[in-house]
């Protein structure tokens, strides 16, 4: 899906050429998330105004996604609105502050949705910050095809988000992921993409064979994956418009895992298991030669890079148990970051740079965590029978990972919790699923 | 009450059977791997014989990939097995269970499935004749969350067919 901005690319959008309805302000609408928030902050998201006859229910369901959007924050909460004392009967009519105070809204957004003769839908937003009297920066509107509706409605949460909180937002955003069906001695699964809040599930693959751990390109177009299409476990990279999919053109024989895009979206880090023992190796997506990293006997795995390229975690087991490596991007001498009591695996660096999530198994529980990139400040965001395979926003401040439950019927679902250890919530599936990773916000 | 040897050998058989079929992967790439025709389990040029007569899997404690003795005797077994039917080749399955990271699992499982594939080949089978197929967490035969499950699920297993590799 492409949406179609109004004005030029990327997040660009157009500044209502209203006059704001009053003095604009930061005012005391701020919620800073790294200090973590006890108490949500009321908002208030009216039904948007249609402004066509036939954008009537786009006006609804749009406001109702803004909301879930940023109700699903833990960051705000919203005010149901049949406690409303007043709604907006147009897009321009001036706000009253009083009616908003009275149900201790903090914020509020109003909008209006209209249509067009050519199919396209114009979506534009406000934000007041109640008690200050005034609106929170400039209107915005976008534009797009009628059926890209939920995406302007993220763009809308991602906006009201980031005026907020300062921080960039993430709900524009999709989440490829292994979807699962059947026992767990006879899964079947299949590669799926689906939006960040698990609406629109497409899948990529059919289920005639295992399929595990993909990863996003940097751009989110591409999607590297391990397949055992051929019977063997084989790095596959596979188009997501196209769904054209081929296996990465190393040596033939070899049994290829765990890969990852570097930032530049063409490199490819991979494990590669020759005579039972697994090392990483470095590649290029589109071919190029096969660069050892590692030379241990140990198991090195789950490499992964930092976004500035020039370094690459993974994981080894060369101390006698799985723990947590940083080395330059082209190999070489490995420093150990992890040393808490347990076993530490599946090491991902933030997309802000400033923290690795991990997986930790200690005293028969597995931790999701986040630690800095030396290896201190460790915090274990989650505990569980089975949690694995942390994958960030792509504002660095939530995580998605795989929760499995125990016993003969476990089955595995997709988790988020904030780097906070706040707000742990199931992301809704209807199928059973593992293994996500969250693509960078879309352009 | 008396039962004669007969039905004892083969409700022997058919429990036998239950319990392997579905051991093996046999999923794509392997032909005739783990299920389809394996031949009578009373030839002993069979893949099922081989699966049924010799033993077609050995077990490994946590997270060790070495042999035990019993592991050591079988493979022996096997060994002398494929360097009679010489027109067999075999994947070598190597599995973990299910405590653990997927791709340390992984890992974990083809260092299983090349410690039985060293010894084989220690007894003489030669090297082109073996591949490993680590499938990790992916593949358990007992699926409850209990070591009784669990050392079960730690394993390797033989998928002989004639034909060789695929």
């Amino acid at each position: 899906m492409r949406l179609m901005i109004t004005v030029a690319v990327g997040f660009a959008c157009l500044l209502i050429g209203l006059p704001a309805i009053a003095q604009q302000s930061r005012g005391p609408l701020r919620i800073e998330i790294t200090e973590g928030v006890i108490e949500p902050l009321p908002v208030a998201v009216p039904d948007f105004i249609a402004e066509t006859a036939d954008a009537a229910n786009f006006a609804i369901d749009i406001a109702r996604v803004v909301a879930a959007d940023l109700i699903g924050t833990g960051l705000f909460r919203e005010i149901p609105k049949n406690a409303f004392l007043s709604t907006p009967t147009s897009f321009s009519s001036p706000i009253q502050y009083s009616d908003w105070k009275t149900l201790n809204a903090q914020a509020l957004i109003t909008g209006a949705v209209a249509t067009g003769s050519d199919g396209q839908l114009t979506v534009k937003f406000r934000v007041f910050d109640v008690f200050s009297d005034a609106q929170l920066g400039d209107g915005l509107q976008f534009g797009g095809a009628a059926n890209s509706w939920r995406r302007m409605a993220h763009k809308v949460a991602d906006a009201v988000y980031s005026r907020i909180t300062g921080e960039g937002g993430y709900f524009d955003s999709r989440v490829v992921f292994v979807s699962e069906t059947g026992p767990k001695n006879q899964r079947a699964k299949r590669l799926a993409v689906m939006d960040y809040d698990g609406a629109n599930v497409q899948f990529l693959t059919d289920d005639s064979a295992i399929v595990l751990a993909p990863r996003f390109s940097p751009t989110g177009d591409r999607v590297l994956y391990t397949s055992y299409e051929t019977g063997f476990p084989k790095v596959n990279v596979l188009d997501v418009g196209t769904i054209e999919r081929r296996a990465l053109d190393v040596q033939a024989e070899a049994l290829t895992f765990a890969p990852r895009f570097g930032p530049d979206g063409s490199t490819v880090v991979l494990s590669l298991s020759q005579a039972g023992n697994t090392d990483i190796f470095k590649t290029r997506v589109d071919g190029g030669p096969l660069v050892r990293l590692t030379s241990t006997p140990s198991i090195e795995t789950a490499p992964g890079f930092s976004p500035d390229g020039s370094w690459i975690v993974f994981e080894s087991d060369r101390s006698g148990t799985q723990q947590l490596y940083v080395m330059g991007a082209n190999g070489g001498e490995a420093t150990r970051i992890s040393f808490g009591k347990g076993r530490y695996g599946t090491p991902v660096w933030s997309p802000r740079g400033d923290l690795i999530a991990f997986t930790k198994q200690a005293n028969g529980r597995f931790h999701i965590g986040v630690m800095r990139t030396d290896g201190s400040e460790e915090r274990l965001l989650t505990a569980s029978f089975l949690d694995e395979g942390p994958t960030w926003s792509p504002n660095g401040r939530v995580i998605m990972f795989t929760r499995e439950s125990k016993g003969a019927a476990g089955a595995r679902a997709l988790y988020s919790v904030d780097i906070t250890g706040r707000n742990l919530r199931r992301v809704p599936t209807n199928l059973s699923g593992s293994d996500p990773a969250w693509s960078p916000l879309l352009r | 009450m008396k039962l004669n040897s007969k039905t004892i050998v083969m409700a022997a058989a058919i429990m036998l059977s239950a319990c392997t079929n579905g051991g093996g992967f046999g999923g794509g790439g392997f032909r005739g791997g783990g299920g389809g025709t394996t031949g009578a389990a009373s030839d002993p040029t069979s893949a099922g014989y081989f699966q049924q007569a010799i033993g077609d899997r050995v077990l490994f404690a946590v997270d060790q990939h070495t042999l035990t003795p019993e592991s050591s005797a079988l493979l022996d077994l096997q060994a002398n097995w494929l360097l009679t039917n010489v027109e067999f080749g075999a994947v070598i399955e190597g599995h973990a269970d299910e405590q653990g990271t997927s791709a340390y699992n992984l890992a974990l499982s083809g260092r299983r499935a090349n410690s039985v594939i060293e010894y084989l080949v220690s007894r003489g089978v030669s090297p082109v004749r073996l591949q490993p197929l680590p499938l990790g967490k992916e593949r358990p035969i007992a699926i409850c969350s209990e070591e009784t499950c669990y050392n079960q699920n730690r394993r390797a297993v033989t998928v002989v067919a004639a034909g060789g590799l695929s």
